[in-house]
């Protein structure tokens, strides 16, 4: 059967691999891209077969240990069933059983999801990475068990899918294989959201039955809970990043500048994703340099949890994303700050103010905002002076999805690039509009097996497409350019994409956040403050 | 009391029923997680490039400005002219519109039916202006709003049928649906135009059933168009066809639903609320039986360790 063939019921077939995957089926990317060809995606060897499920595409994302006998396999499928069950319960599942009901009980098929979904169409049309494709899966499942009339109804509605192991095993890896982007749902005449359907199916199979990627959960939230981060960063770390932090800062710019911690009563508790203090300490120190120049009140927290403001939980379990923003919450109380600014990030923005807002109560329910909208207030209101010819320079800009998509923050961060980066240029389709980056939901902290070539290749096709055309007049490597990311998950995913596809070496695109332009820009710190190394 | 006015009265109260029942279902529904999609409507100036209050610096301290007015277009463009399915699946939009469009015709046209019979009722003279204007407004309603199901529905089963696309992820049912539409409408067209060109049959039949009065239809092809015509409106309700209730949820409860929380409001009553809920989820890092503020607060490890 080809790829572009498979029906929703044939996710039960007994066979070793749904899907083979084939690279040439992979979109074309535009020039100086046109000849650019895939190495095929790693396979998984037979030996690891025999211990983790990779019977979907042969990508392993979401690390499913194979049982090691029937019975065993058995109880994790009466397991998931009883999971599907919960899923329509108001008590397991209030935070989002109205907005699954809908989407599950309402689709009319009518596919016009299909062309917005950036994997569907990076891959070739895989049928399996069709939006409705897992959507559907769920469906026919929960009719042919909810269903009260029996087997004749359940026919005639379609609800024909088999609950198999093998069905079970592939669709907790097929949830893994949408970003959660939404692209679907904005394009979906009914307001259908197969993105949420995607969550709700990772929700299940971690909630119910213990299965999770690790970097979301093992390495991710419960890391983050016990130890602080999820970077492994405790307080003691963290406070000798911060020290470096001021030295490097002294070190580029001469200016001598002591980052506040845990100032009680501060205007501003900014959280960064921690991810940034390893990676990429210039955005941690760019923001700490804006910040004291603007002579802001602000202060960064050391508690436990405080320092990190990533919630992977968003992306696939909603008690660990309630403990994880909780945890945030009582630290912002705790300080007494008046608000909390969330840094570039886009999950944490959307887990501390959208999904959030229904989260933090009473005492705790402290004002949080956008680092984008208080930059443009320190830059469209020149309370810092920028001079934009020191970012003259081929600029883009990605919007990450939950910042635009999901929370409808678009225009600060234009307004802002249009102040400090004379050739700024907009990417298309942009804004709300925009394409994932193919990083979303986790995907840019899952780095085992092979599953990073599926997210170069099929994942990230089209947000690297996007990029070489927004800068096709200048794509040459006799021009820097600049790919501005305002968000940590999304910024790893898009280094990741120009290392695969060699755009450092090759086109001279590096990419960074949109602080670190603002420093660079502003008149009171010495010229230089962007380096061109690509890390 | 015929058979058939039996029929159309348990058609009316069923389909009533389920739709009400429908609504009910979603309305009861908890308070969600905010999950709302840009653009949202009714933003003030934002709503064309899909802005939201969050883009202004301490946005909780700014009244909330809610453009009704926008959120009426919209939704009139996405009722009457199926905006979604026009702009993102154009040849869709070619069976699809004209279906939906259709199917608002018929529902005025029925409508018509009952107000020209209540018109009489409350002694309407029958020459008179005003049901001789429902009976011009029903011949019009009546016969484009079933040739535009009828030409619609076809249209939709044949593209359903021929797009290896949409013919993998149609259950039967969805076949049947359509192929009920067209069975009922062409029926009706028909037999209107053949029989009852004037639909003066059937407005006396209408008249008939909401006086409780017998009515004698005494073509067996009138009565086959009433029997299925009372059919298929109980029916609809019944399917996936009525996703017009689901939608009006889709959109203001979750896809446009961005009201904000402020402390002590009354969404954080409704919170508080569901937080008291005991949840039953069974992995080892979730407490059994514990409430979402317990759980949802106490951390313990894979193995159920605090
Ligand atoms: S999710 Fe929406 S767009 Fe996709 S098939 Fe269903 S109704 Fe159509
Ligand atoms: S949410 Fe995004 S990645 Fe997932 S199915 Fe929809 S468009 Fe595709």
């Amino acid at each position: 059967m080809k790829p572009q063939e498979t029906r929703p019921k044939d996710i039960c077939l007994d066979c070793r691999q749904l899907v083979e995957l084939d690279v040439g089926d992979i979109t074309k990317l535009p020039p100086p891209y046109d000849d650019w060809v895939d190495e095929p995606i790693a396979e998984v060897p037979d030996e690891k077969r025999e211990r983790f499920e990779a019977s979907l595409d042969g990508v392993i994302g979401n690390v499913i240990p194979v049982p090691g006998t029937e019975e065993e396999k058995q109880a994790l499928v009466e397991k998931f069933l009883v999971g599907i069950d919960k899923l329509f319960s108001k008590e397991d599942n209030w935070t989002f059983l109205q907005p699954f009901l809908l989407s599950i009980e309402n689709c009319v098929k009518c596919n016009t999801c299909a062309d917005a979904c950036p994997i569907f169409e990076a891959s070739g049309r895989v049928e399996i990475y069709r939006p409705l494709f897992r959507a559907d899966v769920l469906r026919r499942i929960a009719n042919r068990k909810r269903s009260k009339l029996g087997a004749l109804t359940g026919r005639l509605t379609g609800a024909d899918i088999p609950v198999t192991w093998e069905t079970v095993a592939r669709l907790a890896d097929l949830a893994y294989r949408c970003t959660l982007c939404r692209r679907c749902a904005q394009d979906c005449p009914m307001g259908i959201d197969n993105g949420l359907i995607a969550r709700e199916i990772r929700k299940l199979f971690s909630q119910e039955l213990g299965i999770h990627p690790e970097e979301l959960h093992g390495a991710g939230t419960m890391k983050q809970l016990h130890v602080g981060s999820s970077t492994g960063m405790n307080p003691m770390a963290l406070a000798d990043i911060l020290e470096f932090a001021e030295e490097d800062i002294e070190e580029r710019t001469g200016l001598n500048i002591k980052i506040p911690v845990d100032k009680a009563g501060a205007d501003i508790l900014i959280m960064h994703n921690a991810g940034e203090f390893l990676s990429w300490p210039e955005n941690l120190q760019a923001f700490a340099i804006m910040f004291e120049l603007a002579g802001l009140s602000w202060t960064i927290a050391s508690d436990l949890v405080g320092y990190d403001s990533v919630n992977y939980g968003l992306f696939y379990d909603d008690i660990q994303y309630s403990r994880v923003t909780l945890k945030h919450a009582e630290v912002a109380r705790k300080l007494g700050v008046k608000k909390v600014v969330m840094g570039e990030c886009g999950h944490a923005h959307k887990a501390f103010m959208a999904t959030g807002d229904r989260m933090w109560l009473g005492e705790s329910n402290i004002p949080r905002e956008s680092c984008l909208t208080l930059m443009e207030d320190l830059v469209c209101n020149e309370k810092i002076m920028v001079d934009p010819s020191r970012n003259d320079f081929p600029v883009t800009l990605h919007d990450p999805c939950n910042i635009t998509r999901s929370m409808g923050i678009v225009m600060p961060q234009r307004k802002v690039l249009k102040k400090i980066a004379p050739q700024f240029r907009e990417m298309t389709p942009h804004g709300v509009h925009n394409y994932c980056c193919g990083g979303g939901s986790g995907f840019a902290i899952m780095q085992s097996n092979n599953f990073p070539d599926w997210r170069m290749r099929i994942a990230g096709r089209k947000k690297f497409a996007q990029i070489i055309s927004a800068f096709d007049d200048c794509i040459g490597p006799e021009t820097n350019k600049y790919v501005c990311a305002p968000c940590s998950n999304c910024k790893g995913q898009i280094r990741d994409l120009l290392t695969y596809y060699e755009a450092w070496d090759r086109c001279r695109i590096l990419y960074g956040g949109l602080v670190e332009l603002v420093v660079n820009a502003m008149v009171d710190v010495k010229e230089g403050f962007l380096e061109w190394d690509f890390h | 009391m015929e058979f058939w006015q039996i029929l159309t009265y348990a058609g009316a109260a069923v389909a009533l029923g389920a739709i009400v029942l429908r609504a009910v279902r979603y309305a009861g529904t908890p308070i969600h997680l905010r999950w709302e999609l840009y653009p949202v409507a009714h933003e003030k100036g934002r709503a064309d490039y899909g802005g939201s209050i969050f883009e202004e610096l301490d946005w909780w301290t700014k009244p909330r400005q809610v453009d009704h007015l926008n959120e009426l277009k919209e939704m009139a463009e996405e009722i009457l002219f199926l905006k979604g399915v026009y702009l993102h699946n154009r040849k869709l939009w070619v069976f699809s519109f004209p279906f939906h469009f259709g199917l608002y015709l018929v529902t005025a046209w029925l409508a018509l039916l009952v107000v020209a019979a209540t018109g009489r009722v409350a002694g309407a003279d029958p020459g008179g202006g005003f049901i001789s204007a429902c009976m011009l407004a029903i011949q019009v309603t009546g016969y484009a709003g079933l040739a535009l199901v009828l030409t619609g529905s076809i249209g939709l089963l044949f593209r359903r049928m021929s797009n290896p696309d949409i013919r993998r992820y149609s259950a039967p049912v969805e076949f049947i649906n359509l192929a009920f539409f067209i069975v009922t409408t062409g029926v009706a067209l028909v037999v209107q135009a053949m029989y009852d060109p004037a639909f003066k049959g059937l407005t006396d039949y209408m008249y008939s059933t909401i006086t409780f009065n017998q009515a004698v239809l005494p073509d067996m092809w009138m009565r086959t168009e009433v029997v299925l015509g009372s059919l298929l409106v109980a029916y609809i309700p019944l399917t996936r066809m009525a996703h017009f209730v689901a939608k009006y949820f889709l959109y203001h409860d979750v896809r446009w639903a961005d009201e904000p929380n402020p402390r002590g409001g009354k969404i954080e009553g409704r919170i508080k609320q569901a937080f008291g809920y005991r949840m039953d989820w069974d992995a080892g890092h979730i407490q059994k039986n514990g409430t979402w503020a317990e759980v949802g607060t106490e951390v313990i490890d894979d193995e159920g360790e605090k």
